[in-house]
């Protein structure tokens, strides 16, 4: 009686939220049927206003009338037009309207034809300026930005968001504990392009370049790719922000192992930057490391260091006395006998 | 009395020679690396520097470790087999009786008996060429240390295969220092065995030796 009484009401708020959604839908705006999660409604403040995108745009086809000829037409979206609805709510603009950013002219279907030339907002836009985001330093980003290689080869046919996803951006750096999902995060934004030949040549003439070939020279290559992430060696160290922007031309990647690989690894300045003044692993230099990887020449151990000169050094000491004692014994038999 | 026992056969001394000209290069290389970036008279002095006396830059340290490593690795195999087929391997047994009086007896010897002109306690024959300390010791360095380092080497070169994590710490930390400390171990042993070769009848006895296969003296 409980599960009928259940599903009679789930059905009844079915019938209002999608009547809700449809309701604000202009003549021959697409209706495919969407199911609303309520929770994720009452959750984010433009939930059933993004419902009017969303209904087209987190699907590979989608259903509208041609309101001069009355016909029922099926389309497909393209594949860069397609949406996840639960990567946007879970993104940073998770609580923004779709046409916070993009043209209110968007609500009109069919789209008007001019809006493919919309310029879209960059970070810093937005962020650039407010005191609110003061601490994540945009503005110092930007500057970054301007002078890496993206920029320079690319100009404004670059932005950010070729390679920060604006409909699925997460500050992983900043939330994650976990820094295999840093890495994967931060990886899979550089190679998104680097390893797919058609996202590559919408920025470039070259040819496509073949990542595993030009780190043929890097020992231990899925174990580095898994480990750290491609700006370690790619950006310019800054220390003001968190994660530094200033792509480097391949001629000034770091290729010098010792630059991690030592006592005075970058990557205390870089993947394990601000990490590093919360855990430590007592008695291993750059203990941070250690919870998550092993870098020989930068994890040596403090305690096993000190225990080693002392035995060398013991072993010496031992060695030398031992000798004396034979030395001074086969003179006294020299001149004894 | 002048006594000549041919004990080392060519295929010993051929094994022992190349033993450990590998290992003087795999702890330059290996030094190299763990101490990479670091300065000193010793140490390159910047990074990737080859201004160092005995060590080298951390991409040179890889490579030749690497090559010295299966150089080891095989010729390691090789001693195994050797000893296997040739009976060779008899002599690394610890089944004696009284084995702690025995291994007493010798370092007694080696810290007072020798400097008092006392016999030797267990003189070198056919049967047993290794005196107790010795034997232990080989065996430990031998049998113990260069599986451990050879295992946990393998390990690094293959580091997809090492478990992320055991009772939740790093498996490649675990893997790597144990690497590095049978490593410094086997190289301390390699040190007293060294200085334990001037101990023959002439500080160059035992090492003419290894050279010709005969042994002389005591």
């Amino acid at each position: 009686m409980k599960e009928k009484y259940r599903r009679i009401c789930l059905v009844i708020i079915f019938i209002i939220t999608s009547f809700s959604v449809f309701a604000n839908l202009p003549p021959g705006f697409p209706t495919t049927a969407v199911i609303l999660p309520d929770t994720l409604a009452d959750k984010f403040p433009y939930y059933t206003d993004n419902e009017v995108c969303f209904t087209c745009h987190s699907s590979a086809r989608y259903d509208y009338q041609n309101v001069e000829t009355g016909k029922h037409l099926r389309r497909l979206m393209p594949n860069d037009k397609i949406l996840s609805r639960e990567i946007y709510y879970s993104s940073v603009h998770q609580n923004f309207s779709c046409t916070d950013c993009h043209s209110s002219e968007f609500e009109k279907f069919p789209h008007p034809a001019e809006l493919i030339f919309e310029e879209h907002p960059t970070c810093i836009d937005c962020h650039g300026g407010d005191e609110s985001y003061a601490q994540y330093h945009f503005e110092e980003i930007e500057i970054e930005y301007r002078q890496s290689v993206h920029y320079g080869h690319e100009g404004d046919g670059f932005s950010c968001w070729k390679c920060h996803d604006p409909h699925g951006y997460v500050p992983t750096v900043r939330r994650s504990d976990d820094f295999s999902e840093i890495v994967m995060f931060a990886n899979d934004m550089c190679l998104a392009c680097h390893t797919n030949f058609d996202r590559y040549q919408l920025l470039t003439d070259h040819q496509e370049l073949d990542i595993i070939q030009t780190h043929e020279w890097l020992p231990n290559q899925a174990l580095h790719f898994n480990k750290v992430r491609c700006i370690e060696c790619h950006t310019r160290i800054n220390d003001t922000i968190l994660v530094a922007h200033q792509l480097l031309p391949k001629s000034e990647a770091v290729q010098r192992c010792v630059e991690c690989h030592s006592q005075n690894s970058i990557l205390m300045a870089t993947l394990y930057k601000f990490k590093s003044r919360e855990q430590r692993k007592t008695g291993f230099f750059n203990g941070i490391i250690i919870n998550e990887s092993y870098v020989i020449g930068a994890n040596r151990n403090e305690y096993l260091n000190i225990l080693s000169f002392v035995l060398l050094a013991g072993t010496f000491f031992a060695i030398a006395i031992h000798l004396l004692f034979r030395v001074i014994l086969l003179n006294k038999s020299k001149h004894g006998k | 009395m002048e006594n000549k026992l041919y004990l080392y056969p060519k295929w010993i001394r051929s094994w022992h020679v190349l033993n450990a000209l590998l290992f003087i290069v795999l702890i330059a290389t290996g030094l190299s690396m763990q101490y990479a970036g670091a300065s000193g008279w010793l140490l390159p002095s910047g990074a990737d520097s080859t201004a160092g006396f005995f060590l080298m830059s951390f991409g040179a340290a890889v490579k030749w470790h690497n090559i010295a490593a299966i150089i080891l690795s095989a010729n390691f195999l090789f001693f195994i087999i050797g000893n296997g087929i040739t009976g060779n391997g008899k002599h690394y047994k610890p089944g004696e009786k009284g084995l702690i009086k025995n291994l007493y007896k010798q370092g007694r010897y080696y810290a007072y008996g020798m400097f008092k002109g006392e016999e030797h306690p267990f003189p070198v024959t056919e049967k047993s060429k290794f005196n107790p300390l010795q034997k232990v010791s080989y065996i430990l360095a031998m049998y113990v240390g260069m599986p451990l380092l050879i295992l946990s080497g393998i390990a690094m070169f293959f580091p997809e295969f090492i478990i992320n994590k055991i009772f939740n710490i790093s498996g490649l930390l675990i893997n790597d220092l144990v690497h590095v400390t049978t490593g410094f171990i086997l190289s301390l042993f390699m040190i007293i065995h060294i200085y334990t070769c001037t101990l023959g009848t002439k500080s160059s006895t035992l090492f003419k030796s290894m050279i010709t296969g005969y042994h002389e003296g005591h």
